[in-house]
């Protein structure tokens, strides 16, 4: 019945290093940590399936990408049973995985609504935990729940792989060593937007900034001023809005008379689209400023959300983790499956999200145990390609995936719905990188 | 002394919303004396009435677009453009418009189903339960735009000829800089206009005179032999009338998802207080007061003294109104006090 | 509407055999709540946690009639309080409850000082309005303390004074809450959380039976009768007041007890609306109900959204697959991503059918077998009115 199989018993357990689980199935590089490192938090054991938890947004303003999410973890399942075309599995480099489920088990998974709320996320965390045995969590689609969830698992020694989140804080002031990120960041759009915007916009430019008041917006807010100044902008004003304002007149006419001639909405999600949607009425797309065109730049696009801003997206510049137009052999062969499946392209956040279920169950075929010491130690630093996102490393300081970022606008003719961004450029790895000590964090010990 | 012209519009603005949303609410709090939860779902379905003429009006054969193979991908053409070329494509464009006089017979509807098939069996019930069972609507009503619609919000513009925005600075003979959109100015004028209507339906009428009376003692005019019941169904219809009209003339400033009601729930509730429980006039200046003042707080000026006080600004006046004066702005003495 | 008049007149004895059988109930829960799948600690933490929050929240709604709007207020600062006793000196449970409670008391007072002035929608919505505040300047301006939308946790580095005093500097790890060296993690904690649900039910028990109960509720029938009869009400009323947030900061610790977080969304006026929402739907006024009520939510809130599409073919799977798929379908607006619907539908069922909240539904079906066994059986249908 397991009631008291929490952790208080199994820390016992482990201090007394007792309790060898019968049939040790140990991988050879288990073998210098010893027998007893078995034991660990929702050891599948010899059942034979493993369950992963789900843990995504299924009602507030995110359910449409949370609901993108959880197609992509479904499929990311299928492939792994060895069902459906195989996905990326076909274009994945290094491959460990065989399409038959993880280390020959079945692949199973539970599901959860984080409500894009820390203590929900937790909870629905907790309970994939607690009572559904779940190996590993994954899914979420804000930095708060994150960052919650992620020093939860780190907590209960289950490895948590992010879905989308952007802030610099989830692999810097907050990283752990449970939790693994490839979705990229606020550094990482600046840097890479900066060059772009220099090209398109010149180095003579006045900006105004308006800012999400939590913080993944200061964190947007801090890159984007720094990379901004360093090309030469001076930045007018930064005014910071409230979050869910709706109404963000109050905040739009103010620039008009501020001598800025580009406007930056540091807003996410129905925020950006609000906002967006209302700086556009107030003509601020055709205007003229300083005698140049004025400009607006979202510096994080979500495709799902610029639905809602239908055409007022067309011709702002952005940036983006992926999109599935991208014209490579990992980004084709899972939009492919995907479309197939759903009848429609994927997201950015159903990408990640699918790249992260894959690349922990690689990392387990690869070490050959459930084990997570040992999982985290392969993905720390682990080079794959093949995922859509060209030549990747997961870097084993921050835990923080490093790869091309894109730079995207707004399609000015989109031929078809699902045409929404458009591609301007792939920033190159070497431009986005940064030194893992520059937001300087501790990821904690391997043992909890 | 632009900015400050322009933050007076954009607060009245925003009050235009807040009033219309408020007017109804405090309708039904007066003449029923229901705490009706469901009043922000209202204001909601209004919103959605315009996706859904707009989706009507679009509807469209669905070419395929060979280009894509791994999914259906298609180039929609408008059965209206296809019939009746330039003519269709601007009808189309003028959908939010034409949305607003079909909220009106659509909202009434709904507004006389909701009071018949539920509210009318709360009125002597306590206020807690009024609230679960008006909350309980509320949630089933969006759950359902939710099936219906998704989650993602969904935009619909403005007629192309009033998106844009107006040259205000040009017609005053101001700075250029000072523009502002169409729209938010039409809003702002027919928010002024539905609310004139109201008050003269309710003082110029004899049907509204009764009402008024009903409002303020309720026996005595259903003793005259007046069937008041009935009087005060219809008033339910004009209140959801007039949040769903708010609602569906709302939606090319803010695209509206099926979470909107919820968002406008607490406001119009605080908005509703501070004006005073079963005041009308009440309602109508303390949304516009709540617009202009969050307006002014969210100025760069005003927010570097004080961070964030455009963040709470709302709640520190209406504590301040309702601690300076016990029933609100023109609150009457035993509404809703107990 | 069911009332608090039902339980009295009550003798000790009976309050003693209330008392006794509730914590049995309480204690057993993870045996009897395991076939319903909610048997995991972090569930039934839920469960007692929220259970003390709306027994709290009673004391003032049910015993008073003053509705607040803005009670989550109470919670979140106690759980920011318990975790920055944590953080700042020690991981002792017991302290952090202690400054959590305390306070949510001073702010209790004040806010409640304040909003007492109003009565009736004027009072809610004064409650309402503090709420928002406090939760709006939470998750922007107040970061430096509430550390905004990320919430508030600890750190290996915290500085923990009594602890590293006495332990010295510990290990790598981040530590749990503990009770003098008892880790409060897992099952252990479940039980923590219900022996506090216990002493808070025992309290809230004792006050309904007070005289000082009994006023409260003279009150909440005439304000001003009271008055007239010399009675001053407003101490009367602050003290429930601050009682009540002193619940709510006690749920608010344990909830960082439980779990060492404090997040801004905690004092949301849709938390406030919760715990309105589970007093009502249980039955306000009632000993047991509020505490039902936190129960049913939270269970919808944790389990009901957690069924997918494959649970539910496999559930249907006796039946042919078209039709297995279709019921699995059908079923998924009403769980999963659609579990609001059922809670929705749920308020309004109940109220609709059981005025008065799921108290008076056991009521009537008490007081039905009652009858059918006094009557031998011949019982007119739903004619049975509760006895008051």
């Amino acid at each position: 019945m397991g009631i008291f199989d929490g952790k208080t018993t199994r820390r016992r357990v482990l201090k007394g290093g007792a309790a060898l689980a019968g049939g040790a199935l140990v991988a050879p590089t288990v073998f210098s940590r010893g027998a007893w490192a078995q034991n660990f938090r929702n050891d599948p054991g010899d059942s034979g399936s493993v369950t992963f938890g789900f843990n995504v947004p299924q009602t507030g303003p995110y359910a449409e990408e949370g609901a993108d999410e959880l197609r992509a973890y479904q499929l990311a399942v299928k492939h792994l049973n060895g069902e459906g075309d195989g996905g990326m599995l076909n274009t994945m480099k290094p491959l460990a995985l065989k399409g038959n489920g993880v280390l020959g088990k079945k692949v199973e998974y539970v599901t959860g609504d984080t409500q894009t709320k820390s203590d929900a996320a937790r909870a629905s965390a907790r309970r994939m935990i607690e009572r559904d045995g779940v190996v590993m969590v994954t899914g979420g689609s804000s930095s708060g729940v994150a960052v919650a969830v992620q020093s939860l698992c780190q907590e209960m020694g289950i490895i948590y792989m992010n879905g989308l989140t952007h802030a610099n804080d989830t692999t810097g002031k907050d990283r752990r060593r449970y939790g693994f990120r490839h979705f990229f960041n606020a550094h990482m759009s600046a840097a890479a937007l900066g060059p772009v915007l220099k090209q398109e916009m010149g180095t003579d430019r006045r900006s105004y900034m308006l800012v999400a008041d939590y913080n993944w917006g200061w964190s947007v807010e801090e890159s984007m001023t720094k990379v901004t100044e360093d090309m030469g902008w001076e930045t007018v004003q930064s005014v910071r809005t409230p979050l869910g304002a709706g109404d963000f007149s109050q905040y739009l006419t103010p620039v008009l008379d501020s001598g800025a001639d580009v406007l930056f909405l540091i807003h996410y999600g129905k925020d950006m689209v609000d906002s967006l949607t209302q700086a556009v009425q107030f003509g601020m797309r055709d205007r003229q400023a300083n005698g140049k065109n004025f400009e607006i730049v979202v510096p994080l696009y979500s495709e799902l959300m610029a639905q809602g801003a239908g055409k007022a997206v067309s011709g702002i510049y952005g940036s983006s983790n992926w999109l599935w137009s991208l014209n490579n052999e990992g980004s084709q062969a899972f939009a492919k499956s995907f479309g197939q499946e759903y009848g429609f392209p994927p997201s950015q956040a159903a990408h990640t999200c699918y790249v992260q279920a894959l690349l922990y169950a690689n990392a387990v075929e690869s070490v050959g145990t459930f084990y997570p010491v040992e999982v985290i130690k392969f993905l720390e630093g682990f080079e794959f390609d093949g995922m859509g996102n060209g030549p990747t490393l997961y870097r084993a300081e921050d835990h923080q995936c490093f790869k091309p970022v894109l730079v995207v606008k707004g399609a000015e003719n989109p031929q078809t719905q699902f045409d929404l961004l458009e591609l301007v450029q792939e920033v190159p790895t070497e431009q986005i990188t940064y030194p893992h000590d520059l937001y300087p964090g501790d990821l904690g010990p391997y043992e909890v | 002394m632009d900015a400050l012209l322009l933050q007076l519009l954009n607060g009245l603005d925003k009050g235009g919303a807040y009033a219309l949303i408020a007017l109804g609410l405090t309708l039904v709090f007066g003449t029923l004396g229901v705490v009706n939860f469901a009043h922000g779902a209202l204001f909601m379905l209004g919103a959605f009435v315009a996706v859904a003429v707009n989706r009507l009006l679009s509807f469209s054969v669905q070419v395929r677009d060979e280009s894509i193979t791994f999914f259906e991908a298609y180039k929609q053409q408008p059965y209206l453009e296809i019939w009746f070329g330039d003519l269709g494509l601007a009808v189309i464009a003028w959908s939010v418009p034409i949305s607003i006089l079909v909220a009106i017979p659509v909202m009434l509807l709904i507004g006389l189903a909701m009071e018949r098939g539920l509210i009318q069996f709360f009125y002597k019930r306590s206020h807690a339960e009024q609230i679960l069972v008006t909350f309980g609507l509320a949630i089933v009503i969006g759950e359902i735009v939710k099936v219906l619609f998704g989650a993602n919000p969904i935009p619909v513009q403005a007629p192309p000829a009033v998106a844009g925005p107006a040259p205000l600075g040009a017609w005053l003979g101001l700075s250029e800089n000072l523009v502002y959109p169409w729209w938010r100015l039409i809003y702002l004028f027919t928010s002024l206009l539905i609310i004139a209507a109201v008050f003269a339906f309710l003082q110029f009428t004899t049907y509204g005179m009764v009402v008024r009376a009903g409002m303020a003692d309720r026996e005595t005019v259903g003793l005259l032999g007046i069937n008041i019941q009935r009087r005060f169904t219809v008033v339910f219809g004009i209140a959801a009338i007039v949040a769903g009209v708010a609602g569906a003339m709302y939606v090319p400033i803010l695209p509206p998802d099926y979470n909107l009601g919820m968002n406008f729930l607490v406001l119009s509730f605080v908005v509703v207080v501070v004006g005073g429980m079963g005041s009308l006039p009440g309602a109508v200046a303390a949304g516009f007061l709540l617009g202009v003042i969050q307006s002014f707080a969210s100025m760069g000026a005003v927010k570097d003294i004080l961070p964030g006080i455009d963040q709470i600004i709302i709640y520190l006046v209406a504590v301040a109104v309702l601690l300076a004066r016990p029933r609100g702005l023109m609150g009457r003495k035993g509404v809703m006090e107990t | 509407m069911a009332s608090i008049t039902e339980f009295n007149p009550s003798t000790p004895k009976k309050d003693l055999l209330i008392m006794a059988v509730f914590t049995a109930v309480v204690l057993t829960a993870p045996i009897w709540l395991a076939p319903i799948g909610a048997s995991y600690p972090d569930l039934l933490q839920r469960f007692a946690i929220f259970g003390i929050f709306a027994i709290g929240f009673n004391i003032l709604f049910g015993l008073t009639g003053y509705l607040s709007f803005g009670h989550a207020a109470f919670l979140g600062i106690g759980s920011y309080s318990a975790v920055w006793m944590f953080k700042l000196f020690s991981m002792n449970a017991l302290l952090a409850m202690a400054f959590g409670i305390f306070v949510a008391a001073l702010f209790a007072l004040v806010i409640g000082f304040i909003c007492l002035r109003r009565s009736g929608i004027y009072f809610a919505i004064l409650t309402l309005a503090f709420a928002q505040m406090a939760y709006n300047m939470a998750y922007s301006v107040l970061t430096p303390i509430t550390n905004g939308e990320t919430a508030l946790t600890l750190d290996v580095a915290d500085p923990r004074i009594i602890d590293r005093a006495i332990l010295g500097d510990a290990k790598e790890a981040l530590p749990s809450p503990s009770l003098f060296g008892l880790e409060l993690t897992g099952f252990t904690s479940f039980y923590f959380c219900a022996v506090m649900l216990i002493l808070a039910f025992w309290v809230s028990l004792k006050i309904f039976r007070s005289p000082f109960g009994l006023k409260l509720l003279a009150m909440k029938s005439n304000q001003n009768r009271m008055q007239y009869t010399g009675y001053n009400t407003k101490p009367y009323l602050l003290v429930a007041f601050v009682i009540s947030g002193m619940y709510a900061g006690l749920a608010g610790s344990l909830m960082a007890v439980t779990d060492p977080l404090a997040g801004a969304e905690r004092m949301q006026w849709t938390a406030s609306g919760e715990v309105v929402l589970m007093t009502i739907l249980g039955g306000a006024g009632t000993l047991f109900g509020p505490l039902f009520g936190a129960a049913i939510i939270k269970y919808f809130e944790n389990i009901f959204s957690a069924l997918n599409k494959t649970q539910l073919t496999e559930v249907f799977g006796f039946l042919p697959d078209g039709m297995a798929e279709a019921l699995a379908s059908v079923s998924l607006l009403f769980v999963g991503e659609g579990w609001h619907l059922t809670l929705g539908i749920m308020f309004m069922l109940v109220v609709i059918f059981l005025p008065g909240g799921l108290m008076e539904g056991i009521y009537r079906l008490t007081a039905r077998v009652k009858r059918k066994r006094e009557s031998g059986g011949a019982v007119s249908g739903g004619a049975v009115q509760p006895s008051e």
